[in-house]
């Protein structure tokens, strides 16, 4: 079910399990039939962790959303509320104990909290009276969620906001719980790096923790050589670009959730003889992307570039796969061709969904509009007039192009020149709110409050400093072959995969200089392992370094590491774990705020 | 050696063996002359209660405790009143059950606990006789009343007292009774004269022990074994009855030929027993009678009391103390005269071999022909856990030892285990610690119970000791007697607090598993709360200090604490604490030296009260947040008057704030709103709400360029997106001849290619050539190409010569079109 989860350097189906067994033995603990009444948010990381069917095998019957009002009727014993510890869902969870038909055969409640309970909720239902109700109040602790075979999430959307703008670590705290988690798992990981304010405050809970659950502690051999924290606002440039990696594109174009991306229907009807080709499905497809689609596996991390190719070989291989019937004569040869049929079916449909997306998205890139913005982008980061009035920017705004578009860029030529002139950043400023409205003053003293956007203040743009010492921008990055991890962006290598590339070699010693011009302390801990457990490394074998973006992480830098693990001489190989997987827009969407929507 | 038979008595098919124990550590006075005595089994404590009841008001009787060495622990007068029984329970409390029913319950060291009653009526008919019994519930007690009803509980700490049914024409008290647990149900068994009857919990019933004649006189006395399996019955003419406590089958009957009751009458059995008895006291008599009606009789020459054990039965005196058992059949096997087992060949081949006698090799080749020295070595490892002299001990486990190097794949464990426990033993046993428990008993309790009952006991080094011997997870051993001795240890009230803290967190350190809030909520609980403080200093877990330090109202300090473990929630739980605690006042200023609380609570604020949010700000004097503040409210008003009134706050603030864009800003908007009134009252137009673009669309839309312009001029619109605005709404509206008014109102600053753009945009090619012309050359192949005019823009692109425009053409142009094909390559080609 989850097979891909263990491909990888190290086996993450261990965590799902691990997380599916927990649910288990919850849903146990009410026996009897039961309906789910779901917080919204929490169905998508979920469905990561486990399918309807582990549901239905336990006696779920139904599921509703949470919502206020009278819950629908169900013939079951319990009714069990997933919900996150947010004070607002309890209101509306009293709301629906306080109205259940008394009368009615009565109906056991229960509380499932994901990822931590909180007393401050649990205050809350005393306070509505409704706290009496609950014949369990549990926690399901899930904060790293397994996205794929190197790959972990906590699905925790607003933490970069919490964390820069409302000064709120909460989710710092569930990273640093996640960890320890994790290194009960995996063992103890004996070497902690980081940068940035917020790493170092995970680091220093973890070390706590640690103190906490001395003595149970696991006699595990590690797994892990290295843990990385970065703290997201180290490298604000990279998720401000544009992805042009095949994943990245459908990310940026039609984004994609909790591994699911929804696509416009029209590619993907199926085109049988003898039906009506106007017949096109209204409903958009809707695909899950990991490696367990190996073809995903081979592409996902191309430059788009250089995916038509790779398709067109795959095409290839796989008509030429299916020619081989022909030359199967005996009875034997052909039953090992038709046991391979499913598998080369299954291949022959991925390359068709995959050989649509890339229709879709090449239709986009080959457009003018979007040459014109990656022109843009790139002179930004090359550093080109990043210190005047942008004209593009200018006529974009005059054609009300959309807002975020318009943020993402005015972000990019500040981060890109250290800040903005004064008369510049007003000049953008006005410019927004004139156009997109005055509401949006909100937004932009956000974006301001984050370091996004900022004036330039007295001290030197240091910018083209980090940008050379980095080789942030590669003249002649190869698409097609890469050999370096600029080829994500086309040239631009993202900051923060760099940073992790010369921790690995020759370590941050050599750029001590560029390190303190970024935000935030760097810093290195040692965890002893217990006696024992030290490894005993074979020649030639590779570390393994888990990389923590606080903040969110972009599809382009995880294929970056990817490329980076996949290097023959890098010795190195890399996991990947992150607060949520964003991409320019979702992260602007979640630093904006809109107050009209309030009053809905 | 040749001693270790002298003790052994004969008795059926097997022997007995009475082992000394103890000399006892204590000096009683007169005996057990008039006093009540426990003994609690596995080697527990005794109880001694010196004359229970009164004979005069100056006379106060004494409650001694003692270990089972009679080495003293407690000493106490008892106050209370006239005490019918004494009995401990299974967590070595001492239960005293008072004539009037109410029972006292005090710990080992003497110390009062707690107490219930029996039963109202109790008080008034008083308790005749009562019994403490032990069950897989737990301790229970059973007591008759003066008006010959039994009430009992099962277990004390989840009191729930049973009246029994009556018993039909009981008019004296019961000859004998007991308390039997069966199948999973309590009972008690009584006599009355040669009757008997069993009283559940709804029915009395009237039995009969099968065998037993009506003619061998009434039941005086009665005994169950350790497990509640076998009974035993004694008549007044002397008959000893032994058979199932089910009453189904008889295992023997025997004529003691003693009619005086028995002081005590107590089953002695062993773990697969060979011939199971009865051990019966009188004054000066102590007899054994087995199953096979054959006795031995011993002559006491003290009073004594007996303890019965599951593998023995303990007879303990006013100056010593005995171990009375079958001899395990092990150590029969090797010690028995002229046995040939192989453990006592082995045994005695380990003998010759320390003499360096040749014999030696005699009685060890022996052994290896009948291939058996892998059972001797079994048997004399076996036998010697149930040794209890340690030169036996000894003996045994060298020739074990000796027979071992001999074996090539024999498992050293058992050996390994029997040394280690032996040794824990020992050192149990000793007087000092005094508790005599055997091998087999050690099996039964296990070792987390015995360790349990060191600590209780206070013997925290040799607790500690055993657990490091015996190699126990620190979590599970160590760790649990330092929490305990912690625990005791801030109860001291002699040292300061200063002491106490530092001797506790020098002991306990870092040890996994011993939680500094549990030790500090002990102090706390003793009204020791500052060094409950000094101690949770020591608390990793911030979650475990927070709550206590909430209940003793230390809520600054649980503040800092939650705040430093990182969990919000928990820094929540004491933000909600304190507001409800302190003034208003009083809670802003804690918050200020707080941030990251204070930044909590402008989050809760935020979404619960934002009123508050508002005061909070004012206090920090933040007046950006402030000023956002009143943005964001102004959002949430209807009425203009409002929102413009909050947007002047806003206006203010932001000065205040010296953020001059902003206010500036919020001025525009404020002007805004008021133009977009006027307009809307004038015109109906709709504006309300809309950005200034937008409300300059409608204008324009409508119409209303004086207006739109207007605006232009006050809100100083940049000209490029002025021309952008105007060049949208006039081609959205078709307003072609307007459009070209436009154009020509002054040179254009967005240049002419839009024109062309929106134009084609809305498929107006004609308008769209008219600006063609007027583009600059730079873009003017672009302008071409938009209106698809393919050789104009191969002529421009041909004129200025730039590879880029030269493809860019090439790339539109239809394949069919070759003489411009050829035109463009070779014009790429002269280039170069």
């Amino acid at each position: 079910m989850a097979a891909h989860l263990s491909y990888g350097r190290v086996n993450l189906n261990i965590l799902r399990e691990a997380a599916r067994k927990e649910l288990r033995e919850f849903l146990d603990k009410c026996a009897g039939s039961k309906a789910i009444v779901w917080d919204e948010y929490l169905t998508g990381p979920f469905g990561l962790i486990a399918q309807y069917s582990l549901l239905k095998e336990h006696e779920v019957e139904k599921m509703f959303t949470l919502k206020s009002g009278r819950l629908p009727p169900a013939d079951v014993k319990n009714i069990i509320f997933f919900v996150r510890p947010r004070l607002e869902l309890m209101d509306i969870i009293a709301d629906n104990v306080l109205s259940e038909d008394k009368m009615h055969s009565p109906r056991e409640f229960h509380i499932l909290f994901v990822p931590r309970r909180s007393m401050l909720c649990e205050q809350r239902l005393k306070e509505q009276c409704v706290l009496g109700s609950f014949n369990n109040i549990d926690e399901y602790i899930l904060d790293l969620i397994p996205y794929d075979g190197d790959l972990l999430s906590m699905e925790y959307e607003s933490a970069f906001r919490e964390c820069y703008l409302e000064n709120d670590q909460t989710s710092l705290f569930h990273t640093a719980k996640g960890l320890m988690t994790l290194q009960a798992l995996y063992g103890t990981i004996p070497q902690i790096f980081g940068k940035g304010d917020c790493a170092r405050h995970v680091a220093n809970m973890m070390l706590r923790m640690k103190r906490e659950f001395a003595g149970t502690q696991n006699q595990i051999l590690p797994v892990f050589d290295t843990l990385l924290l970065l703290d997201r606002n180290v490298d604000l440039l990279t998720p401000l670009a544009t992805q042009l990696t095949y994943e990245g594109l459908i990310d940026e174009i039609y984004g994609i959730n909790n591994g699911y991306v929804k696509l416009p229907p029209e590619k993907f009807s199926q085109k049988k003889q003898g039906e009506a080709s106007k017949d096109l499905p209204i409903e958009s497809k809707k695909l899950q992307l990991n490696s367990a689609e190996e073809l995903y596996g081979e592409i996902r991390d191309k430059n788009f570039n250089a995916v038509g190719a790779a398709l067109s070989k795959k095409a290839k291989v796989i008509s030429a796969a299916f020619e081989e019937r022909h030359n199967a004569k005996t009875v034997g040869e052909i039953k090992q061709f038709v046991s391979q049929l499913p598998h080369m079916q299954a291949a022959r449909s991925s390359l068709a969904n995959h050989t649509s997306i890339a229709e879709l998205i090449k239709d986009i890139t080959t457009s003018e509009a979007f040459f014109d913005k990656l022109t843009v982008e790139q002179e930004f980061m090359t550093g080109v007039d990043t210190d005047k009035v942008n004209t593009y920017i200018e006529d974009c705004i005059a054609q009300k192009d959309p807002l975020i578009k318009i943020l993402r860029l005015v972000c990019m030529q500040s981060v890109c020149n250290n800040g903005l002139k004064q008369k510049v950043l007003d000049f953008y400023k006005r410019e927004i709110l004139q156009t997109y409205g005055f509401e949006h003053i909100l937004t932009l003293n956000n974006l301001e409050k984050g370091g996004l956007l900022k004036p330039q203040t007295g001290s030197r743009n240091n910018h083209p400093t980090i940008r050379k010492t980095l080789k942030l921008w590669m003249e002649d990055a190869n698409e097609q072959n890469p050999n370096d991890i600029s080829y994500v962006y086309s040239g631009y290598a993202p900051l923060s995969i760099r940073l992790t590339q010369v921790l690995a070699r020759p370590g941050w010693r050599s750029i001590e200089e560029v390190l303190k011009m970024l935000p935030g302390p760097h810093f290195e801990e040692r965890q002893t392992l217990p006696s024992g457990l030290h490894k005993k490394r074979q020649q030639g074998e590779n570390r393994t370094t888990l990389v923590f973006f606080l903040g969110g992480v972009t599809y382009a830098e995880i294929a970056a590491l990817r490329f980076l693990s996949q290097m023959e001489d890098s010795g190195m190989e890399y996991v990947v774990a992150t607060t949520k997987l964003i991409n320019g827009t979702t992260w602007m969407k979640s630093l904006m705020d809109r107050p009209e929507s309030q009053t809905a | 050696m040749a001693f270790i038979t002298a003790n052994w008595s004969p008795l059926g098919d097997t022997f007995y063996r009475k082992t000394e124990l103890y000399e006892m550590c204590w000096t009683l006075r007169d005996g057990f002359k008039d006093s009540l005595v426990a003994a609690a089994p596995y080697g527990g404590p005794i109880a001694v209660l010196r004359e229970p009841i009164r004979r005069s008001p100056s006379s106060r009787p004494q409650l001694d405790i003692f270990s089972a060495s009679g080495v003293s622990i407690a000493s106490l007068t008892w106050k209370s009143g006239p005490v019918v029984h004494l009995g401990w329970t299974v967590n070595d409390e001492l239960l005293c059950i008072q004539e009037d029913g109410t029972v006292l319950i005090y710990d080992l060291f003497g110390t009062f606990k707690r107490h219930f009653s029996m039963g109202q009526e109790v008080v008034q008919t008083h308790v005749l006789e009562a019994k403490v019994f032990h069950s897989p519930y737990g301790t229970g007690i059973a007591i008759v009343t003066g008006s010959f009803r039994f009430t009992l509980t099962t277990n004390i700490e989840d009191l729930k007292l049973r009246r029994l049914p009556e018993v039909p024409g009981l008019q004296e008290k019961p000859s004998s009774w007991l308390v039997l647990s069966q199948d999973r149900q309590t009972k008690v068994l009584l006599s009355v004269g040669s009757e008997m009857f069993v009283l559940d919990n709804t029915s009395c019933t009237a039995v009969v022990p099968p065998g037993l004649s009506p003619q061998t006189g009434s039941i005086i006395h009665m005994s169950v074994s350790f497990s509640y399996k076998y009974l035993a019955l004694f008549t007044d003419t002397g008959h000893l009855w032994t058979g199932s406590a089910h009453l189904q089958d008889k295992l023997s009957e025997l004529d003691t030929k003693q009619t005086v009751t028995p002081k005590q009458m107590v089953w002695c059995r062993r773990p697969q027993s060979q011939q199971p008895s009865v051990v019966l006291m009188w004054d000066s008599l102590l007899l054994v009678a087995g199953l096979s009606n054959d006795t031995i009789q011993f002559a006491l020459d003290e009073s004594s009391v007996l303890v019965g054990e599951m593998d023995g039965v303990r007879i303990v005196g006013a100056t010593r103390q005995e171990l009375l058992q079958e001899v395990p059949l092990v150590c029969q096997d090797i010690f028995k005269i002229a046995s040939m087992a192989p453990g006592a060949l082995l045994l005695e081949a380990h003998r010759e071999y320390q003499k360096s006698s040749q014999k030696a090799d005699e009685y060890l080749r022996e052994i290896k022909e009948q291939s058996m020295l892998g059972e001797a070595v079994r048997q004399c490892v076996d036998a010697a856990a149930h040794e209890y002299d340690p030169s036996t001990q000894k003996s045994l486990m060298r020739a074990a030892s000796f027979g071992k190097c001999f074996l090539t794949d024999f498992s050293p464990d058992s050996f390994v285990s029997v040394c280690r426990e032996l040794r824990v033993l020992n050192a149990l046993r000793d007087a000092a610690v005094g508790q005599p428990i055997t091998h087999d008993q050690y099996k039964q309790l296990t070792l987390q119970v015995l360790i349990d009952r060191l600590v209780y006991r206070q013997f925290y080094p040799l607790a500690i000791e055993i657990c490091h011997y015996l190699k126990i997870p620190d979590f599970l051993g160590v760790s649990r007697v330092l929490k305990h001795w912690a625990s005791c240890k801030v109860q001291q009230k002699d040292l300061s607090d200063e002491a106490i803290a530092r001797a506790v967190c020098g002991k306990v350190g870092d040890s996994p598993g011993v939680s500094y809030s549990h030790i500090a909520a002990k102090a706390f609980e003793c009204g020791r709360t500052e060094l409950a403080i000094k101690l949770l200093d020591s608390e990793p877990r911030s979650g475990d200090q927070v709550p206590l330090l909430l209940r003793m109202k230390r809520s600054q300090l649980a503040l800092s604490k939650a705040v430093e473990s990182g969990d919000t929630d928990l820094v929540y739980t004491v933000v909600s604490y304190l507001k409800n605690e302190m003034n208003r006042g009083d809670f802003f200023m804690t918050l200020r030296n707080q941030p990251v609380a204070l930044s909590l609570y402008r989050q809760f604020c935020k979404l619960q009260e934002p009123d508050t949010l508002k005061d909070l700000y004012n206090q920090d004097d933040d007046h950006q947040e402030l000023a956002n503040f009143y943005v964001t409210a102004s959002y949430k008003e209807q009425r203009l008057e409002t929102r413009v009134s909050l947007l002047q706050s806003a206006v203010d603030e932001f000065n205040k704030a010296r953020n001059d864009f902003c206010a500036k800003a919020t001025e525009d908007e404020m002007k805004l709103l008021r133009f977009q009134r006027k307009l809307d009252e004038e015109k109906g137009a709709g504006l309300q709400g809309l950005s200034l673009q937008a409300t300059a669309e409608v204008l324009l839309s409508l119409g209303l360029h004086k207006q739109a312009e207007q605006l232009y001029r006050d809100f100083r619109i940049p000209d490029k997106r002025y021309w952008w605005l105007k060049l949208t709404s006039l081609a959205d509206k078709g307003d072609w001849e307007e459009l070209d008014k436009f154009s020509k109102s002054k040179k254009s600053p967005i240049g002419y290619l839009p024109f062309v753009e929106v134009c084609m945009k809305h498929n107006n090619k004609y308008e769209a050539k008219k600006y063609v012309s007027r583009v600059t050359p730079e873009q003017k192949v672009k302008a071409h190409l938009a209106v698809g005019d393919v050789h104009g823009a191969a002529d421009v692109a041909i004129e200025r010569r730039l590879d880029a425009e030269i493809s860019a053409v090439l790339s539109r142009v239809s394949s069919s079109d070759r003489p411009i094909i050829e035109r463009l390559q070779r014009a790429a080609a002269a280039k170069k």
